[in-house]
This record gives C-alpha cells, sequence and structure tokens, in this order.
C-alpha cells in the first residue's frame, strides 16, 4: 500500500469554486502538520424554492422542486409526486409504479457513471500521465482487467493518446486549465497506462451517458427533467408499446455492458492503487429510506416491499440496523445564516434567512444541519450498501464479498472515501443487473394493462410526505394542503445530510468529519479535499432551502 | 514555480514575465510539456510555438442561480458529442461542473481567459440573486450579480443557456424571494437566449456553431434566434389533427389520453410556447407531448407564473 504523501504545511485552506459538483460549495479547512485539523462546508447559494411553492397547485409542486437540480434530474419531480399521491390519498396502478421504478433505475446508471467519470475521475486519473503511457501494454492490461472489447485495443488506447497529444500541443488546456495533477503530483500513483486506460474510457463515458440518458427519456418524455409524472400515476402510454420498450431494452443493455465491462474493471483497477484511501474519509452513522417499491400503495409501509431496504446504522455497527424512525428528525440553523432558534423537526421548522459574512466560523452555511437522534448521517450509495450489507441483502453481500476479495481488503475499509466511490459502482452493477428482471415485469404487464393513472380528487386539507433514496441518498418532500393549495412544502435532501454544517452542539457533519485527518501533500493543490468531497457527489442547490413555520404535526405522518 | 498553460496568445511570453515567469521559466515548462507528449527535445521549441500560436475561440461558462440541468443538456448533444465540441471546436476555458481545477487555480483560469488579448465568448447558466447585494449566491467569495456584469461586459457575445440567465428561471417565481433577475435585465449588455428548461442542446450547440460561424443570429423580440424559436409548439405538433378535430382528452386516466389525443384541455401551454421540441425531440427520441404530458410552456419568459398552474388551461 502507498504511503500517503504529507507536506508539513500548517495553516488554512480554502477550495473555493469547489468544482465538479451541482451547485455553490466553498470547503474551508484548518492544515496541522500536513493533516486536516478542522473542516467547514460552506453552501453559497440560496433561491427559496419552498417560498416560492406557497399557495401554488400542488399538482405543479413536481415542476418546481424537480429544478432543484438538473443533475440528479427526476427525484425531486419522483419525491413530490409520491409526496402528493400520499396526501390525496391515490393509489397508483402497478403500471405506473414500474414506469417510475424504471426511470429512477435508468437515473441510477446514469448519475453513477457520469458522477465516476466526469466528476470524479480527475481527482485519481493524471490525465498528462496518460501521454507517457505504452498503448500496447495497456492494453495488456485491460485485457486483465476487463472483458475483451474494442475500446480496449492497443489502437483505441495509441488514438487516444495522439488525440491527447494534438490537444495538449495545442496549448488550450480547456477544462484541464490549472489541474492539480499539471506538472506532476505527489497524491497521483497511477501507472501511465492505468491513466491511459483511464483517460480513454473518462471520453468514452462522455458518448455512454448521452445513450444512458436516452433510456430515462424513452419513459421519461425527457432528459433532463422529466415530464410524465402525475399525481395518480404516469402519462406516457407511449412507452407501453413493444418498439418503445425494445428501445429502452437496448439502451439498458448498451448501458449495462459499460457498467460491466468499463466502469466496475475500471473501479478496481484505479481502487487498486490507492488502497490507502481504505483508510481515510470515513463517517460513523449510516441512514437510507429504501428505493424501488414493488408496492407503493401498501397501508402499512410501501418501503417495505422496496428492493434496497430502509435501515439505520448507528457507530460502524454492523451486526444492528434499526428501523428509520421520521419522528427523530430534527434540523439545526446555530452554524448557518438564518435568524437562531432551537433545533426542530422539519415541519415545526423556522426560518428566516440572515446572512453574516464569508469565512464566519459561527455562521457560515445556507443549508440547514439535519440530525437524526441527533446524530449526523451520512446517506448515498455507502448507507445503502452498509445497511443492505449488516441486512445480508443478497446481492449487495456478493457483490461488496466480491469487491473487498478482489481488493483484498476488510469490510472495515468500506467507512471511507474509496469505500464511498466503490459503493457507488457497486449499487450500480447491482442496479443494472436488476433491470433485466424489471424490464421483463414491465413489458409482460403492458401487454395486457394499460392503466398508468387512478382517479382522485383534491382535499381541501391533507397532509402528505414522499420518500426517495436518491442516487445521493434519503430525500424527504413534505407539504401541507389547505384551501387546495401548498399551505406548506419542505424538502430534505441528500445533500443537506451529506455537506450540510455543524449541528447544534457543534458537532460536524458527515463531509466535515470525512475531511478531518486527511493528510494534504500540496496545500495550494488539495487534491485530498477534493476526493472526499467528490465521494459524496455533492448537490449543493438541493440542499439549500427553507421551511416556513408550522405547527406540530409531525405524528400524523405514518410512514415507517 | 506554478502557471497556467492556457497562455497561448500572441504576447503570452510578455505576459508571462509581467506575472513573474520568466522566459528560461517558461521554456523549462515547454521542455516539460514536450516531454511528456513523448517528443525530443528538438521539439521544445515547436511545443513553445503551439503554446503561444492562433487558439481555438475561448468560452467562458459561469455558473448562477441554476440547478446544473442546462450543463447536463448540453452533455447530452451528440451533433457534434460534447468532447469534439470541447477538444476539437472551442476551448472551454472555465466551466465549474467539469473543470478539473478547483479553488485559486479554477478562479486564476477564469481570469486567464477573461484578459485573453484574443478574447472570449461567455456562456451564462443560472440567474442572478441581487437581494442584500447579491450576498445569496457567490462563487470564490464574490456575488455572482458582479462578476457576471463584469465579465459579460468584456465578452465578444453572451449567450444565455436555460430560461434562468435568459430570463430569471425558476428562483425569479413570484415572490421572488432572492429578487432573481436575468442576464440582460440586470447587467443590460444584450444577449443570445436559448431558453428552456433545460433547452434542447440541439438550439444552444446550434447557436454557438452560428455564432462563431457567421455571428449573431436573428433573434426575436425574447432574445430567442427565430431559426429555432420561430414557430409554437403547437405549429408542429403531432397532435394538431385532435386540436382541429375539438378531440381533447379529459383526464390522464380517459381512453382519450390513451389514444394520444390533444392535450390542451389538461393545461397544454403548446399554442403559447415558441419552441421546436416536437421537431427535434429531446435525447433524439420523444418529447414531452410525445409522453402523454401537457408542455409547461418553459421556453417563454416568467413561465413559472405566466403559464402556471400547469394543468388549467391557459
Amino acid at each position: 500500500m502507498a504511503n500517503t504523501p504529507q507536506s508539513t504545511y500548517t495553516g488554512p485552506v480554502v477550495v473555493d469554486p469547489l468544482t465538479r459538483i451541482e451547485g455553490h460549495l466553498r470547503i474551508m479547512v484548518e492544515v496541522e502538520n500536513g493533516k486536516i485539523k478542522d473542516a467547514w462546508s460552506s453552501s453559497q447559494l440560496f433561491r427559496g424554492l419552498e417560498i416560492i411553492l406557497k399557495g401554488r397547485d400542488p399538482r405543479d409542486a413536481q415542476h418546481f422542486t424537480q429544478r432543484a437540480c438538473g443533475v440528479c434530474t427526476y427525484v425531486h419531480a419522483l419525491a413530490s409526486t409520491r409526496c402528493v399521491d400520499n396526501a390525496v390519498k391515490v393509489n397508483i396502478p402497478p403500471l405506473a409504479n414500474m414506469m417510475r421504478n424504471l426511470v429512477m433505475a435508468s437515473q441510477y446508471l446514469h448519475d453513477h457513471i457520469v458522477h465516476f467519470y466526469a466528476l470524479h475521475a480527475l481527482d485519481w486519473v493524471d490525465v498528462t500521465n496518460a501521454l507517457n503511457a505504452d498503448p500496447v501494454k495497456a492494453a495488456k492490461l485491460a485485457a486483465n482487467i476487463a472483458p475483451a472489447r474494442p475500446g480496449n485495443s492497443a489502437e483505441t488506447f495509441k488514438a487516444v493518446q495522439d488525440k491527447l497529444k494534438a490537444f495538449v500541443a495545442t496549448g488550450q488546456l480547456g477544462p484541464f486549465t490549472n489541474a492539480f495533477f499539471l506538472g506532476g503530483h505527489k497524491a497521483y500513483y497511477l501507472p501511465p497506462e492505468v491513466d491511459l486506460i483511464a483517460t480513454a474510457h473518462y471520453l468514452e463515458s462522455l458518448h455512454l451517458q448521452v445513450e444512458a440518458a436516452r433510456g430515462m427519456a424513452v419513459f421519461g418524455g425527457k432528459n433532463p427533467h422529466t415530464q410524465f409524472t402525475v399525481t395518480g400515476g404516469c402519462t406516457n402510454y407511449d412507452g407501453l408499446t413493444p418498439a418503445r420498450i425494445a428501445e429502452y431494452k437496448d439502451l439498458w443493455m448498451k448501458t449495462k455492458k459499460f457498467v460491466d465491462e468499463v466502469y466496475i474493471p475500471d473501479l478496481l483497477a484505479v481502487a487498486g492503487f490507492y488502497k490507502d484511501w481504505g483508510g481515510i474519509g470515513g463517517t460513523t452513522n449510516f441512514m437510507t429510506f429504501g428505493e424501488f417499491p414493488t408496492d407503493p400503495n401498501t397501508t402499512k409501509s410501501y418501503l417495505d416491499t422496496c428492493y434496497f431496504k430502509p435501515g439505520v446504522m448507528m457507530n460502524r455497527d454492523l451486526s444492528k440496523i434499526d428501523p428509520v424512525d421520521l419522528k427523530s428528525i430534527t434540523e439545526a440553523v446555530k452554524y448557518s445564516w438564518y435568524k437562531p432558534g432551537d433545533p426542530k423537526h422539519p415541519y415545526e421548522g423556522v426560518t428566516d434567512p440572515k446572512y453574516t459574512k464569508l469565512d464566519d466560523p459561527q455562521h457560515y452555511s445556507w443549508m440547514k444541519a439535519p440530525r437524526y437522534k441527533n446524530k449526523a448521517m451520512e446517506v448515498g450509495p455507502l448507507a445503502r450498501c452498509l445497511v443492505g450489507y449488516a441486512q445480508g441483502h443478497p446481492e449487495i453481500k456478493k457483490t461488496v464479498d466480491m469487491v473487498l476479495g478482489n481488493l483484498s481488503v476488510p469490510a472495515t475499509a468500506l467507512f471511507s472515501t474509496l469505500g464511498r466511490t466503490a459503493a457507488r459502482g457497486i449499487e450500480t452493477a447491482i442496479v443494472a443487473d436488476q433491470m433485466a428482471g424489471w424490464i421483463q415485469e414491465f413489458s409482460a404487464r403492458a401487454a395486457k394493462d394499460t392503466n398508468l393513472c387512478s382517479k382522485w380528487e383534491m382535499p381541501e386539507k391533507a397532509q402528505g410526505v414522499g420518500l426517495v433514496d436518491a442516487p445521493r441518498g434519503a430525500l424527504s418532500h413534505w407539504i401541507n394542503i389547505e384551501d387546495k393549495k401548498i399551505g406548506n412544502f419542505q424538502l430534505v435532501v441528500p445533500s443537506t445530510w451529506n455537506l450540510g454544517p455543524r449541528g447544534e452542539a457543534g458537532d460536524v457533519s458527515p463531509v466535515e468529519e470525512a475531511l478531518i485527518g486527511t493528510p494534504i501533500a500540496d496545500p495550494k493543490r488539495p487534491v485530498e479535499i477534493l476526493r472526499t468531497v467528490h465521494a459524496f457527489d455533492p448537490c449543493i442547490a438541493c440542499g439549500v432551502h427553507v421551511i416556513e413555520p408550522e405547527t406540530n404535526e409531525i405524528l400524523k405522518f405514518k410512514v415507517c | 514555480m506554478k502557471f497556467s498553460v492556457g497562455l497561448g496568445k500572441d504576447d503570452a511570453l510578455k505576459r508571462l514575465e509581467q506575472s513573474g515567469v520568466s522566459r528560461r521559466d517558461f521554456m523549462k515548462f515547454c521542455a516539460a510539456v514536450t516531454a511528456a507528449m513523448g517528443l525530443g527535445p528538438a521539439c521544445v521549441r515547436k511545443t513553445a510555438k503551439a503554446l503561444t500560436a492562433a487558439r481555438r475561440p475561448s468560452v467562458v461558462w459561469l455558473h448562477n442561480a441554476e440547478c446544473t440541468g442546462c450543463s447536463e443538456a448540453a452533455l447530452r448533444t451528440i451533433k457534434p458529442y460534447i468532447d469534439a465540441l470541447i477538444l476539437d471546436t472551442i476551448s472551454l476555458d472555465y466551466h465549474e461542473t467539469i473543470m478539473a481545477a478547483a479553488g485559486e487555480p479554477a478562479e486564476a483560469a477564469l481570469h486567464e481567459a477573461v484578459n485573453a488579448k484574443d478574447g472570449f465568448y461567455l456562456v451564462v447558466e443560472g440567474g442572478l440573486p441581487t437581494i442584500d447585494n447579491g450576498n445569496w449566491g457567490m462563487v470564490s467569495g464574490h456575488p455572482m450579480m458582479k462578476t457576471t456584469k463584469e465579465i459579460a461586459a468584456k465578452a465578444k457575445g453572451v449567450i444565455c443557456i436555460g430560461t434562468c440567465s435568459s430570463y430569471g428561471g425558476v428562483q425569479k417565481a413570484a415572490p421572488n424571494p432572492s429578487k432573481a433577475m436575468g442576464v440582460k435585465e440586470y447587467t443590460g449588455v444584450t444577449t443570445i437566449n436559448i431558453p428552456g428548461c433545460p433547452p434542447n442542446p440541439i438550439n444552444f450547440v446550434g447557436a454557438v456553431v452560428h455564432v462563431l460561424t457567421k455571428g449573431i443570429p436573428e433573434l426575436d423580440g425574447e432574445g430567442r434566434p427565430t431559426m429555432f424559436y420561430g414557430e409554437t409548439i403547437h405549429d408542429n405538433c403531432p397532435r394538431l389533427p385532435h386540436f382541429d378535430a375539438s378531440e381533447f382528452a379529459p383526464s390522464f386516466d380517459s381512453e382519450e389520453a390513451k389514444k394520444g389525443w390533444c392535450l390542451y384541455e389538461l393545461g397544454c401551454k403548446g399554442p403559447l410556447t415558441s419552441n421546436n421540441c416536437p421537431k427535434v425531440l429531446f435525447n433524439q427520441t420523444t418529447w414531452p407531448v410525445q409522453a402523454g404530458h401537457p408542455c409547461i410552456g418553459c421556453s417563454e419568459p416568467d413561465f413559472w407564473d405566466s403559464m402556471s398552474p400547469f394543468y388549467e388551461q391557459g
């Protein structure tokens, strides 16, 4: 295992803009003798979507909330639609649930592939070092780690290298301008051949993601920002035709092939050189809401019918998974840019913006600090993987064990930046695999059933909640309907859990915890900060939200 | 020593010297790049020349109050694919979602690009929060509105991708808590608007190519290129014959909805919306009305207020 390089620097490091994420994030750390001693995650934009929603038609919420994020597109549309479904008490037809699930599955695949290559890879892969590679050796190496495919031939690698050389020779590095790896960087460990393989696949992924997104559009109407869900079900009857299902299946197969033959082998190859990162960037508590319900309408809990099951893991205890209790969620504002108040459940929350200044350690983010039983919780792929692993979820267990075995690392290595990035790949492979059956079931049902939407009526007054376990993690939307309009609407989103500020007691958020202890090799080019922050796949625009004053009516929500 | 390599312009050496990088340092850097490219020392001078030669048109892309859906939409282009666009056609010198650099080196890349002698084109994604001196939206510690205003004034041309930068967007919807504005509204600079939420990448790439090759295209009163936004959705809708025959779907669960009848009574804003969705499709395969969902009018200014409630007749 490589010795993680570390400088002797002592002092502050600020990264703003923190690029290759959705939204505007400022990370401030205090480094002591080359190691991060303290960290602050600061969200830099406030838009006020929930204020805007007030007084509008509840059916419209999905369109507004979907614009929280165009990277994790669809997940907010689904959460809002489930939320209003729940409030108006409509049971959606089975076919509509299947269609919603397939679009979500496409989003998992697309989102994670784009994250690994476009948003995360350059933290580990030195593109310029690929110019030093021997394409023949790269092809041999690729043949050892992945099935034979034209994309891994010496000719392809040579062509990519030539293209890259010509590009560098123009002197205009475009997106690679001022990259941390330029001129060499001690924290990049890959041999040139692996850099070349990953760079070639980085470019290939840009084409593949177009097709993965097209799959989403086949049922979703378009991508980004689907337009096919409505309260009561879906609208896309065109998506029920055999031609459309065949088109979707074809795009899924191409995407799955890429996942199995490119993404997973690349993940393992790169991870093999960065095993030291299996001991850096861990957090403590994990929560997942569950996703891919087979029946979203059961009165008990549709979460129990989810393919990924809900659960809470405290203190890294793989032997104990607790059920999710939504009543135990509170949000603190002590360290945020809001007027002070005690931590409150989302339904009692009060929000009143009060910006102070940049780099004010007492108030430093537009995000609130959500806590579960007063604890910071990591959500997302690693939480799903850990909870599933502990629950004995057969596919998760099998795939996690395969990855741990391949890398020869113990399960404890999952609690890390590397584990987080690996978990994302693991669940991508699992979802891609499961989709075979889901498409088959949808196709069989669509052959004899055309019901995509149920009838319902807007009540004068109602409450509802919509839970989604989005690619980035646990997401919930909450609505109060008053006079058939939105009285109050709230979003508690994955990136708020992962990337919020300190809680009431001054306790750090998951990303802050993960950053503390990280070695920094070059404080002017702190790639280590990018690695850990990117591993959470931040979506900052999603994370910032406001909550209007509300009455204490949370106990009426019986979701879990 | 650290300096940017994106400095290939006529007086690059002089500018490097001004920023404390000597000719000797620069040649050392060129030798390193040349070696990295697997070329011999004889090519160092050639590399130096290439590094200071004529440039691909520089494009700077600013992210403001937005969801990054427009960047994602641009990633879905296939003619050309995004890699061909950003590696062969333009030089995308600043784009926060895809650039490798972060923090100060990223800021430096922006500074270099917008001060380059050959100039640059600006793409803006997102609206501008103007409340509280712009403090509700900051990048690198600077209010978005300030940075955008300064840079837009210097650009050779400004393209607004999406409804947010064009007209203010979703955050501008009533009561507009952050006092968000579109780029033209706030900066006073004339912009080419490619609205949509997000817009079809074909319209964006088409506008970029037009600007680079032929200059500013013909625009309508809302700043939209007429070649893309010259007709309404309704004009080209495949469901138009049903509209003409008064065949309307009364509900989403109806037999008429299943048969693909007109969605006008379910709130479709196609007649009020200028865009080419039915002609060019999204993701090369379909579009919302084909997916049975009413048009929400997303390429019209202030559609979040003027077109909603989305499921009621306009």
